[in-house]
């Protein structure tokens, strides 16, 4: 049963970083684009993402009950080292999470929606931005249990420039899901080019964030291209990821919409699997050598046992429920009141 | 302020910031629920209006309460990871299924917002009616936690370790029942009473009449029998408290001396260091009365319980009165509200009743933090009753002072803005919502 958790947890933190980051990259792509953009942007991905947000992010929440539930050993090493960042996560959360609803169901449009729009835009960036600095201190071998002082303990625990380089990457991540996935919920072929214009800044934001990303773990000395080269795993998923990235081109030339955000969604996916696959089962590791193993260090068999029947039974209750949600506003535009009297 | 009083008011602000937002989340869909059944059997598109209205501040306040609720999942590990370590896998079943039932709500709330132009009528009405049936099962499953922290179980604590865990068992704790029954009646009335009062003051104010007395029907009825039934359910667990946790029950009444015909003591300040309670009215044999259903039956006094394992006896008896002095005050105006309706058809239509449930806006959610006060100050020293010490809980981090700084500052300013876009929406009804009002122009 311990796997199914596991394949739960690692799902989840897949469709976290799937569906949560297109969120994530509304906000982000609303930052960057032009001006004159702006309005624009904000209404096609107000549309697209409207019906959906909310359930976007139960994944975390999926995630962290696995963990505090059936690893909460890793859980509480995680809580206690990276305290700070999960704090500029959470802050992050909250202000995102509220100011996307506040601008959009304030009774009265003035100009408290530029505040809402400043405090949305800028929490999309923070919050990706911790979570890679986060998952970068798992595997950077820099959390110390053993550390006297408060800024070995807590700080030196995840500021580092290969954390830097990581929540950057995740960031341009984000915003590379969110206007990809924005090219097939535009209704006017204008706003698909804009779509489509911006989807590809965001693919080379991307490379150079994933060349930092090298850079800066060969600067910390930290075995990343051992890692995800040593292995055919991890060969096999960078491989595919950049063919389909060539494909995405393609697509995008073809104005293929689906097909882009499949293409997409797949790297995203090759990538992850490429970064996680090599430390399994270990999911963090400390400075002394050590680490915390995601089979060393689970929870009592019995606890494992009823984690993983709840997930089951929830994701019966769960998918199909949500496929119809987002099969239901997936992609058609709004019409006006159907059983209006 | 050390660190470890820091981070219990973190922890006591961010619960009970949360709680407001969840009671909301599990009462307002059903009312939501109840005016949009009532729009779709008569076709009276002033329901129609009220349900979009009540969902506009539901989307609002749902929002709020899932990132509150978000931020606890995470602080429970930022703030107790020693606790977690140990009680996560013991206690975390009900949380899991919590999961579940908040998924399910955030993905029917999606269908419902959105749906009014795009599914069939009675689905989209289910789709509503799910969004508080999940919203009220995620609430019992997390009192059901908390109550195991009151009422440990499914597992055997043997030098220092936590052996034989039974993740069910720990669920269904001795304490789950009568909590989450309290919690989920407590709900009712305080978000009842709270929309209720709302709309009775724009009554008051002669705004947009027929909108607003509608919503105060349907508001003020579910809060009038939620409080009639409520002293039923506090009963039942005032008698479990008395035979769990009996110095919580101790200091809820501020008991010192173990005694037959135990007096029920109603207000009073009572002083720990001399262990006595001054002005206080003495109902004798009262307290052995709703601890045992026996009025010559002992109650445990404080003094015959090691001060060290005292909760700190005013905060939880100032509390326990506060709840209990409005809870039966909010019964008193149900059976007033009951005796309108049925009886003294003219009271309806007079001022003095909807001032008293103006009145009583606030009194429903006042109570509930201080139930929750009684039921989380009088636990302690405890983070799990009687097997781990708050004080051993504790991060080791330090600082967290300034965690507390940030995040009171983060829960005002919330507080601030929503209470904002709550008054503006208010506002907006005849504009937005109300069919009848000179004013309404149709949007979406």
């Amino acid at each position: 049963m311990i796997f199914v958790v596991i394949v739960f947890l690692w799902t989840s933190i897949c469709l976290y970083l799937l569906l949560g980051g297109a969120d994530f990259g509304a906000g982000i792509v609303e930052l960057v684009v032009p001006r004159r953009y702006k309005l624009q942007v904000r209404t096609v991905m107000t549309r697209a993402i409207g019906p959906i947000w909310e359930a976007n992010h139960m994944w975390l929440i999926i995630a962290i009950v696995i963990l505090f539930v059936g690893f909460p050993k890793i859980y509480t090493t995680m809580s206690t080292f990276m305290h700070i960042p999960l704090v500029a996560m959470l802050l992050g959360i909250i202000a995102r999470g509220t100011a996307f609803v506040f601008r959009n169901y304030d009774a009265v449009d003035d100009h408290w929606q530029t505040l809402y729009a400043r405090i949305f835009m800028w929490s999309s960036v923070v919050t990706p931005f911790f979570l890679g600095v986060i998952a970068a201190a798992t595997v950077s071998r820099t959390i110390d249990p053993q550390a006297g002082d408060f800024f070995s303990a807590y700080i030196g625990s995840w500021l580092t420039w290969f954390g830097g380089a990581i929540g950057l990457f995740t960031t341009a991540i984000c915003g590379y899901l969110a206007s990809t996935y924005a090219i097939g919920t535009v209704a006017q072929e204008t706003d698909q080019t804009l779509a489509i214009r911006i989807a590809k800044r965001f693919i080379y934001f991307v490379v150079v964030t994933g060349a930092l990303v090298f850079l800066a773990a060969v600067y910390s000395k930290i075995p990343l291209i051992e890692w995800i080269f040593g292995g055919a795993i991890g060969q096999l998923a960078i491989g595919l990821a950049t063919v389909s990235l060539v494909l995405t081109f393609l697509a995008f030339r073809k104005r293929k919409a689906v097909v882009s955000r499949i293409l997409a969604g797949f790297q995203v996916v090759m990538i992850l699997l490429a970064a996680t696959y090599q430390h399994y089962p270990e999911l963090v590791l400390f400075k002394n050598g050590q680490g915390l193993s995601l089979l060393d260090h689970a929870g009592d068999e019995k606890t494992i046992r009823a984690l993983a029947w709840a997930l089951l039974l929830g994701s019966v209750l769960i998918l199909p429920f949500l496929f119809y949600l987002m099969r239901v506003f997936g992609n058609r535009p709004a019409q006006t009141d159907k059983y209006d009297t | 302020m050390d660190d470890f009083i820091a981070a219990r008011s973190q922890m006591a602000m961010s619960l009970g910031f949360h709680i407001v937002f969840s009671c909301i989340g599990m009462v307002m869909p059903f009312f939501m629920a109840i005016a949009h059944f009532i729009y779709l059997r008569t076709g009276n598109a002033v329901y129609k209006g009220l349900t979009k209205a009540w969902s506009k501040g539901v989307a609002i306040l749902f929002a709020t309460g899932a990132v509150s609720g978000t931020m606890l999942s995470f602080e429970l590990g930022l703030l107790w990871p020693t606790f977690m370590e140990h009680a996560g896998p013991i206690f975390g079943m009900p949380f899991s299924l919590e999961g579940t039932a908040f998924f399910i709500e955030a993905i029917a709330l999606g269908f419902f917002l959105y749906g009014w132009d795009r599914l069939k009528p009675w689905f989209h009405w289910t789709t509503g009616v799910i969004v508080g049936l999940s919203g009220l099962a995620s609430g019992i499953l997390v009192v059901a936690a908390n109550a195991w922290m009151n009422s440990p179980a499914g597992f055997d604590f043997i030098d220092g370790q936590y052996v034989n865990i039974d993740p069910i068992q720990a669920m269904f704790n001795d304490a789950w029942f009568s909590q989450a029954l309290h919690m989920a009646l407590a709900a009712f009335v305080a978000t009842g009473f709270a929309v209720s009062g709302i709309h009775a003051l724009m009554i008051l104010k002669r705004k947009n009449l027929v909108f607003h007395r509608a919503a105060f029907r349907i508001s003020a009825l579910s809060a009038c029998f939620a409080a009639v039934l409520q002293p039923i359910s506090g009963d039942i667990s005032a008698k479990d408290i008395a035979s769990r946790q009996p110095a919580k029950l101790a200091a809820m009444e501020a008991h010192f001396e173990t005694q037959a015909n135990a007096p029920l003591l109603i207000g009073g300040i009572p002083d720990e260091t001399t262990e006595t309670v001054k002005y206080a009215v003495k109902l004798p044999g009262m307290l052995s009365f709703l601890a045992h259903g026996d009025v010559t039956k002992p109650v445990t006094g404080l003094k015959d319980i090691p001060r060290e394992n005292w909760p700190p006896v005013a905060i939880t008896h100032y509390a326990f009165q506060v709840m209990v002095a409005i809870g039966m005050s909010l019964v008193l105006l149900a059976f007033l509200y009951f005796i309108a309706l049925t009886k003294r058809k003219k009271w309806l239509e007079s001022n003095w009743l909807l001032r008293l449930f103006v009145i009583a806006t606030p009194l429903g959610y006042i109570a509930v933090e201080a139930g929750w006060v009684v039921t989380e100050v009088g636990r302690q020293p405890w983070i799990i009753h009687g097997v781990m010490r708050t004080a051993d809980a504790v991060t080791p981090m330090p600082g967290i002072v300034y965690s507390f700084y940030l995040f009171t500052a983060v829960f005002i300013s919330l507080s601030a803005i929503v209470g904002f876009l709550l008054y503006r929406q208010i506002k907006m009804v005849g504009k937005l919502y109300d069919v009848t009002d000179p004013a309404y122009q149709q949007t979406d």
